[in-house]
């Protein structure tokens, strides 16, 4: 064991995390966004002295089940593009007739097609290893994986336009950034249960809606069809956001030239 | 005397054309036209310009200032139909290295809309000689023969405009002599207008009719591969290369009568 060798190699990581500024804000990302969510589910815990509390705890699958459909669709755009980074096939798509908007609709089907199967290998497997059936959740089911994947791909588009505005440092996003909303859309726990400084931010994002009435469903079997209409309404304003914002980085990157660095990243 | 007009359609064009980074021009008011069935090669040392002024004309980058009309259309607002007649091949881009050959140019021939796409890849396939490829994953293959499927995939729309950026970078004397003929051969069959980059002289003199040549982003010299050696004091293209490269022109100044 060379010592000096050694410390020229972790001489080398800490150039590269200097170099990396994203790479130092996952240091504290991750932890926060565990932090945050299991705080929340205990805090949710202990406020249910319920005796049918048991049955509660498949509020935690039917979230996770869910909260994963939002996430393929998010990385079914982010990672699309990602491949076309990574295999340098990106300027071959840019100097051929395709149109932004054609290129994200590819995205978002192969979006799809991962909730698809992802919702297929899920419910099979929480059914029979958990007796966990998510079609309790019966034909609301179509409209909590419609809406889930509508945000998911508002967050695809968002997560792509910051790789193309920064690059392959900004690569780490397409994994994050849906991890950034988790601690506030409710998925594991009730809005009531999250700090109340927390509650105003959680109504302002679609999933949370969805989240609520997923409970609401494997509680009661009713579902408050004002939760569908904002979550809904909601969705579209952050398509147009996220669409927005796309073009808008799209277009800054043509004027800085920065689209070609894609070629030999 | 000087040469007679080229009355061929130009297909590409230049107007003072200006790039900024930064406060300095990579581009310096380059103008130039490109005629249909003309091979124009774009030469200078690294950071010349030559890079930039192909990025602007593939609407990678805006220009700062200047215009660019592809077919007699505005490049910018034009940008999807004229990508459909023209295509792109470079040395520092590749296809998905991750899909078989057959399956990318496939992706690219839906992507262009060619007619009868399997039998025009297969021709084009067998044209290049690399037939054999097809059912082979791209990044495996060899830096010649990704040279070759990235020009099938350049050929698939039967382009009226191409542009090859440093085609034979990387590869051997024969591959690179195969490239230039088949190049040169599809170019002259097909009437096709082709902006040509390269650093290798040999290439430029087999393949390019005119050549313009870029020091600090602007146009140093332009005119035929002979007429550019026959105008300068260097013995062929590569030592005009390396004067405009070191010296920013093409003639020596010439020398001050020491007072005596």
């Amino acid at each position: 064991m060379n010592f000096r060798i050694i410390s020229a190699l972790v001489m080398r990581y800490l150039f590269l995390y200097s170099r990396s500024p994203m790479r130092l804000v996952e240091l504290a990302f991750w932890p926060v966004v565990d932090l945050v969510v299991w705080g929340n589910v205990t805090v949710f815990i202990q406020k249910n002295t319920n005796p049918e509390f048991g049955s509660y705890v498949l509020f935690f699958l039917g979230g996770m089940i869910l909260w994963d459909i939002m996430f393929r669709a998010q990385q079914g755009v982010a990672i699309s593009f990602l491949e076309d980074v990574w295999t340098r096939n990106l300027l071959n798509i840019f100097v051929a007739p395709v149109r932004s908007s054609e290129y994200i609709s590819a995205t978002f089907i192969v979006g799809m097609l991962r909730i698809l199967i992802t919702a297929v290998v899920l419910s099979f497997i929480s059914w029979f290893g958990y007796a966990f059936n998510v079609f309790q959740l019966s034909w609301w089911l179509i409209p909590f994986f419609l809406n889930l994947m509508l945000f998911g791909w508002s967050l695809g588009m968002i997560s792509t336009a910051l790789i193309l505005r920064w690059g392959l440092a900004a690569e780490s996003l397409a994994w994050a950034i849906p991890f950034f909303f988790q601690p506030v859309v409710a998925v594991f726990y009730r809005v009531e249960d999250m700090p109340a400084w927390s509650r105003p931010i959680a109504w302002c994002f679609p999933p949370t809606y969805i989240f609520e009435g997923m409970r609401d469903v494997m509680k009661s079997g009713t579902m408050n069809w004002d939760y569908l209409g904002y979550s809904a309404g909601l969705n579209i304003l952050y398509l147009a956001l996220a669409g927005w914002l796309f073009v808008w980085v799209l277009n800054l990157t043509r004027k800085r030239g920065l689209l070609t660095k894609f070629a030999t990243q | 005397m000087p040469p007679p007009p080229d009355t061929r359609e130009v297909i590409l064009e230049a107007i003072e054309l200006t790039r900024e980074f930064d406060g300095v021009k990579a581009l310096d008011r380059f103008s130039f036209k490109l005629h249909r069935g003309e091979v124009l090669g774009l030469l200078g040392a690294n950071g010349a310009g030559k890079t930039t002024a192909m990025n602007c004309l593939l609407g990678l980058t805006l220009p700062s200032s200047g215009e660019l009309n592809a077919f007699g259309l505005p490049l910018q607002a034009n940008r999807i139909k004229i990508l459909q007649r023209a295509n792109f091949s470079s040395a520092y881009t590749a296809l998905p290295g991750n899909l078989l050959v057959w399956q990318n140019l496939l992706v690219f021939a839906r992507i262009y809309g060619v007619p009868n796409s399997k039998k025009k890849i297969a021709e084009l396939m067998e044209m290049l000689e690399i037939s054999h490829l097809s059912k082979r994953v791209t990044g495996q293959l060899s830096a010649g023969e990704s040279t070759r499927v990235n020009l099938v995939k350049a050929f698939l729309n039967d382009p009226e405009l191409l542009m090859l950026d440093e085609p034979t970078a990387s590869l051997d004397p024969d591959i690179a002599d195969k490239v230039r003929k088949v190049v040169r051969k599809v170019q002259r069959e097909r009437n096709i207008g082709i902006l040509y980059t390269s650093h290798n002289m040999r290439d430029i003199e087999e393949v390019c009719d005119r050549v313009i040549f870029l020091h600090k982003g602007k146009i140093v010299c332009q005119g035929t591969p002979a007429d550019i050696v026959a105008q300068s004091s260097s013995n062929n293209l590569e030592d005009v290369f390396i004067k405009i490269a070191r010296d920013g022109e093409l003639l020596d100044e010439p020398k001050k009568e020491s007072a005596v």
